[in-house]
């Protein structure tokens, strides 16, 4: 997934107490420099079971998963399942000896939603990494916090191809299996995914192809789901440079299996950093460097007080893409302890489809 | 004529007549000092309950707590948290740090704690900014992460101790006083309970999923919050107390200034009519008039305010110290001068000054331009103005007698005291009226007979400051026998309650079944009587249920009110209840009528056998035999005990308790050390009413005496004549100092019956609202011939100086009289 959760280290600045100090360094702090912490390197290969487990010497990572589902009532879903992980120090000051059991090196914090045409619904919890109240096992995979998680069906299995997902709050919750039919997609060069002109980068990988079945239940009734699903696995250290203000982000499924995942960061200079990544319906992924794809706002909706672009015009010549990308719901402002804009979209135009939009940095 | 010049002239009255302006100066100060000394410390209370109702974790938001009191387990927390529940944990404590001081630890987990809890915010700035202040990205973290930052109340600023000394610091305003805030892991480390939580803070938002609480932790119970909202309300009685005093000073420093400017307006009415004769307009003098009393006011509200503040400083530490030991709300000691009381006490004295003045002014304005100058006129009051008095009092009588039978709640009861005072002492002046004439017709003498008709004469002109005198006299009455009856009821219940000699707390469940193995081969021990208790519900509130032994010690020695015949068998065998006063007063529960303990779903209703009272404590509480309480609550924590031995014995058993099991400090108390604390939080709220009460009486001995001396001047055209009848100037001073003490005295002995009521209200009304408990009411005479001897004292002192200026005074002043054809 993209540039777009990198939100994750304002889990440093949790409770969002430092709003002011983190403009000055990017959405969320993430343009803080990464001393003493892991960074990613081009051409260091991304391995199975082992990397679909936490990274803690990267300050920054998460388990980010949307879902497009459709519902036997006929109407349409989106729901949202993101654990975040954040190191609070280096892996050279991570091993001093503790005294505490409440010690800890790595924070959690877990969000949750769920969009209908015309509600949003959302839940944030947090946790130290202690005592086993989050994390994440390789084998049988299992990423959880307090009740909520994302794990392996079949306890034999290896790997994340059928996982049950859950997760509530006060006033939804929902129980969601997940199958895989198609291939894990790595971004950028094999997974090493440039964020900025300077070089800041991820690693970053996706399962764009779940197959989604289960029940949602809503302050109105519960209710059958089916649909698609993408998870996006993404860890680093300084993700974004000094000058990005924020982001815009698309993950777009298209009628034809074809898929697309984009991204703008936004500079203080007013220009934009971009990057794409195409998927062929078989998985096979083809990477677009900076400008590239082309995202353009057609018209904001204001959410939560702030004018926030719910309707954008994406581009990529490349690949005949011309299309309006849409909100299903223009309120789904993520209230949490760091707010960003995050809700299923429809597509238009050139190709139709659905998928999910986020945007962050619009205070 | 100007403006100005009129001021000069008006002015020159004060430069005549300096004491005069020192007595209405003094006056008013007084009076808004001590009105404003209450309303600081009741403000600066207030905004500490609301400081701790929104940094203190504890009480802000609902939380869990094991129905045992005892530290919940880190395993319940891990599973409430993988179950649904949003909860964020607390640990709190307190440890001594290497200067002896006692310091609150409160250890906060700021990641799961909830964003209520991080927003709620006190006047300043949010504790999430002291928690994460700069350098803002590293704040979280530097409280995380060893060597922690913590913040610490601004009084402990000093604190030395090693264990802290590596932390880092951040003083906050935002902390209730000697309180440490924390990471739990550093708290943990601190105070020597690692892995325990001693509460579990409810998020507001709660996953809709999430598994029943019977279910995962039933040992745990749901408490709602005891905001700084309720706390409040818990106070409202003290600070009412403290506002009613207040008022009642600065009534009786108006009182004074009544008097005082009724007098200057009065002696100048000469100067008003020649000013007027030469051309000066009604307007032009009223203006010059009122911009004077403005001026006055400004000045004594300004020394008032200062004055307030000394007050307010002065009593804070008691203050804050009773409401700590009363009511557990934590005040901090310190006074911040706010711009807001400069304006408030100079509002008040303005305000009270124009209405003190009100009358003389309005008399002054409808004065005909050429009237008879009657410089002893405004010193007769109007008989009409009698009726009116004895109207106003039996109305306010007639309130305080209707809210006495119907009226409930606090400010009933304080309503009921305001009027009872206030009519009775609308009552003094023809109270004294009716003496005078008694001993008037008893006189037989010509001089004995001219002088109580002089007395009576003089009356209208001292009455304000004798009714001043005569509710000062009453308060202090009132308030010294209620003080004097508590303290008497306090102690003699103290000696009943805490009849064990020795009482332990054991550290945990292994060492508490050693301790009663080695207690009860103990040849010294008299009896082990188990205190075990359990938080519950009693009559559906929240309270505290005791299970008590079956044993001489509470047959003798337990302070019931009120009992059935039968009453401890009925208990021990677990068919009845005793209930505390206040909880049985406030739900009107009688003997025999049945209660519920526990949670509503499993109560179990037991019958009332005795009613005990229960000072100090503001919620509600029972007791039952030991064995139900072990039934019903098997679970109950069996560490605590208390000890009966020969008192002689006592310390040495307590030492060698202290050796065999490594217990001391509050685990191990004797009976004298519980008492000393107790009586040393009551002892401490009565310092503070004392030092209002004895203030008060001063401003009206002040009354008093600028009442008599102005006087005195405008005494000599009714004595003239009696010197001229043949009576020395020596013996006319001491029939003036006799006059002087003779009111005093008389008005004593009213002020006396007055007082006793008053007592009686505050023992059976007031605290009855207030606290939930009644006292029996003593007497003290001893404090009452004190308290008359300083004041017959006073008064003579204060007469004694106008006594002796007429002594001196030159035969040709008083010939003048008669020349002057008064």
């Amino acid at each position: 997934m993209s540039v777009r959760n990198f939100i994750a280290t304002v889990l440093m600045f949790l409770l969002g107490w430092l709003p002011t100090q983190a403009s000055a360094q990017g959405y969320g702090g993430l343009g803080t420099r990464a001393e003493g912490f892991y960074v990613p390197k081009r051409g260091a290969a991304i391995e199975f079971p082992r990397d679909h487990g936490a990274h803690p010497g990267f300050r920054i990572e998460w388990w980010y998963l949307t879902a497009n589902l459709r519902g036997e009532d006929g109407r349409q879903y989106g729901v949202q399942w993101t654990l975040f992980r954040s190191a609070l120090m280096p892996p050279d000051q991570q091993a001093i000896a503790s005294k505490s059991d409440w010690q800890t090196s790595q924070l959690w914090m877990g969000h949750a939603a769920v969009t209908t045409p015309d509600s949003h619904h959302v839940a944030e919890t947090r946790a130290r990494g202690v005592f086993d109240i989050a994390g994440v096992k390789v084998a049988p995979f299992k990423a959880w916090i307090n009740d909520w998680q994302m794990a392996a069906r079949n306890e034999a299995a290896d790997g994340i191809g059928a996982v049950d997902l859950r997760a509530s709050g006060a006033d939804f919750s929902y129980d969601l299996s997940l199958t895989a039919n198609g291939p894990m997609v790595f971004h950028g060069d094999r997974g090493y995914s440039v964020k900025s002109a300077e070089g800041q980068a991820s690693y970053y990988y996706s399962q764009p192809f779940y197959q989604v079945e289960g029940e949602i239940d809503l302050p109105t009734g519960r209710v059958k789901v089916a649909g698609t699903a993408w998870l996006d696995r993404e860890w680093s250290s300084q993700p974004l440079s000094q000058d990005q203000r924020g982001w815009d982000w698309v993950s777009l499924n298209f009628d034809d299996g074809s898929k697309l995942m984009g991204f703008r960061l936004r500079q203080s200079d007013g220009k934009n950093f971009t990057s794409a990544t195409w998927i062929d319906a078989d998985g096979t992924a083809t990477a677009y460097s900076n400008n590239k794809v082309r995202l353009t706002e057609i018209s904001r909706s204001t959410t939560a007080g702030r004018l926030v672009p719910t309707t954008w015009r994406v581009e990529l010549a490349e690949r005949g893409i011309d299309v309006t990308v849409e909100a299903l719901n223009t309120n789904a402002w993520m209230d949490t302890s760091f707010p960003y804009w995050e809700g299923p979209v429809n597509i238009d135009g050139s190709h139709s489809g659905a998928g999910y939009l986020e945007m962050t940095g619009y205070e | 004529m100007r403006l100005a010049t009129v001021l000069r002239v008006l002015w020159s009255h004060w430069t005549y007549r300096p004491l005069q302006l020192f007595a209405l100066l003094v006056g008013l100060s007084l009076a808004t000092g001590l009105w404003t000394g209450v309303q600081a410390i009741n403000t600066e209370a207030r905004s500490s309950y609301k400081a701790a109702s929104s940094t203190i974790v504890p009480n802000a938001l609902d939380h869990l707590e094991r129905s045992d009191g005892l530290p919940i387990a880190l395993q319940t927390y891990v599973e409430l948290q993988r179950a649904g529940w949003r909860t964020s944990p607390v640990l709190e404590g307190q440890v001594r740090a290497e200067d002896g001081r006692l310091v609150r630890v409160i250890g906060i987990d700021p990641v799961t704690m909830p964003e209520q809890m991080a927003e709620l915010t006190t006047p300043g700035q949010p504790l999430q900014d002291d928690i994460a202040s700069e350098p803002a990205s590293n704040g979280l973290i530097a409280f995380l992460a060893p060597p922690h930052r913590i913040i610490i109340s601004t009084d402990l600023a000093e604190l030395q101790d090693e264990r802290f000394k590596r932390a880092e610091w951040i003083e906050s305003p935002n902390l209730p006083f000697n309180t440490l805030l924390a990471d739990i892991s550093f708290a943990e480390r601190l105070l020597g309970q690692p892995g325990e939580i001693s509460r579990l803070v409810l998020d507001p938002k709660q996953s809709r999923s999430r598994v029943q609480l019977s279910e995962i932790a039933p040992q745990l119970q749901r408490i709602t919050n005891r905001s700084g909202a309720d706390m409040a309300r818990l106070t409202d009685s003290f600070h009412l107390n403290l506002s009613a005093f207040g008022m009642l000073a600065f009534a009786v420093g108006l009182f004074i200034v009544q008097g005082t400017i009724n007098l200057a307006f009065e002696q100048r009415r000469t100067m008003c009519r020649t000013l007027r004769v030469t051309g000066t307009s009604m307007q032009v003098l009223t203006l010059a008039l009122m911009l004077e009393l403005l001026l006055i006011a400004v000045i004594a509200g300004g020394l008032g305010v200062v004055l307030g503040y000394f007050i307010a400083a002065l009593l804070l530490p008691d203050v804050a110290a009773t409401l700590r030991g009363l009511y557990g709300a934590q005040v901090s000691g310190d006074l911040d001068f706010h711009m807001g009381w400069w304006l408030a006490g100079l509002a008040i004295a303005v305000a009270g000054t124009f209405l003190a003045a009100f009358w003389s002014l309005t008399k002054l304005i409808r004065m005909p331009i050429l009237a008879a100058n009657r410089p002893r006129a405004w010193a007769l009051m109007s008989s009409r103005s009698t009726w009116w008095r004895l109207i106003v009092s039996a109305g306010l009588m007639a309130i305080a007698g209707a809210l006495l039978i119907w009226g409930t709640g606090l400010v009933s009861a304080f309503t009921i005291v305001g009027a009872f005072l206030l009519g009775s002492a609308l009552l003094l002046p023809d109270a004294m009226v009716v003496s005078i004439r008694l001993f008037e017709s008893l006189a037989r003498r010509p001089v004995a007979q001219w002088f109580w008709a002089d007395t009576r004469q003089q009356l209208p002109g001292l009455s304000l400051a004798l009714m001043a005198l005569l509710l000062a006299l009453a308060a202090n009455v009132g308030v010294s026998t209620m003080v004097g009856s508590f303290r008497l009821t306090f102690n003699g219940w103290l000696d009943q309650r805490l009849a064990s000699e020795l009482y332990v707390r054991a550290a945990n469940d292994e060492q508490s079944v050693r301790l009663q193995n080695w207690l009860a081969k103990h040849p010294k021990v008299d009896a082990v009587l188990p205190i075990w208790s359990v938080d519950t519900r009693i009559g559906g509130e929240k309270g505290q249920v005791f299970g008590i032994a079956d044993h001489a010690t509470y047959r003798d020695h337990w302070p019931l009110l009120d009992k059935t015949a039968s009453v401890w068998s009925d208990v021990a065998k677990g068919r009845a209840i005793l209930v505390n006063e206040q909880f049985a007063r406030r739900n009107r529960l009688n003997l025999g009528e049945s209660v519920t303990i526990g949670e509503p779903a499993t109560a179990s209703s037991l019958s009332i056998a005795g009613i005990y009272s229960d000072y100090g404590n503001p919620h509600p509480q029972a007791l039952i035999a030991v064995d139900l309480l072990t039934n019903l609550y098997p679970e109950v924590p069996r560490r605590r005990f208390a000890i009966r031995v020969a008192p002689q014995e006592a310390s040495q058993l307590a030492s060698q308790i202290g050796r065999e099991f490594d217990l001391g400090g509050r685990a191990l108390v004797d009976q004298a050390s519980i008492k000393r604390r107790s009586v040393d939080v009551f002892e401490r709220t009565f310092t503070v009413t004392q030092a209002l009460n004895v203030l008060t009486l001063s401003v009206a001995g002040f009354a008093i005496f600028t009442s008599l001396l102005t006087q005195s001047a405008m005494r000599l055209p009714q004595l003239a004549p009696v010197w001229a009848l043949g009576l020395t100037r020596r013996q006319l001073a001491g029939l003036e100092l006799l006059r002087g003490i003779l009111l005093a005295g008389l008005t004593m002995v009213l002020a006396l019956p007055l007082g006793l009521g008053l007592a009686w209200l505050l023992l059976a009304v007031v605290n009855v609202e207030a606290f939930g408990w009644r006292l029996p009411m003593f007497v003290f005479a001893r404090d009452w011939l004190m308290l008359g001897f300083y004041g017959l004292f006073a008064t003579a002192l204060a007469a004694a100086i106008p006594a002796r200026r007429f002594s001196k005074t030159d035969p040709a002043e008083l010939v003048k009289v008669f020349a002057h054809e008064r």
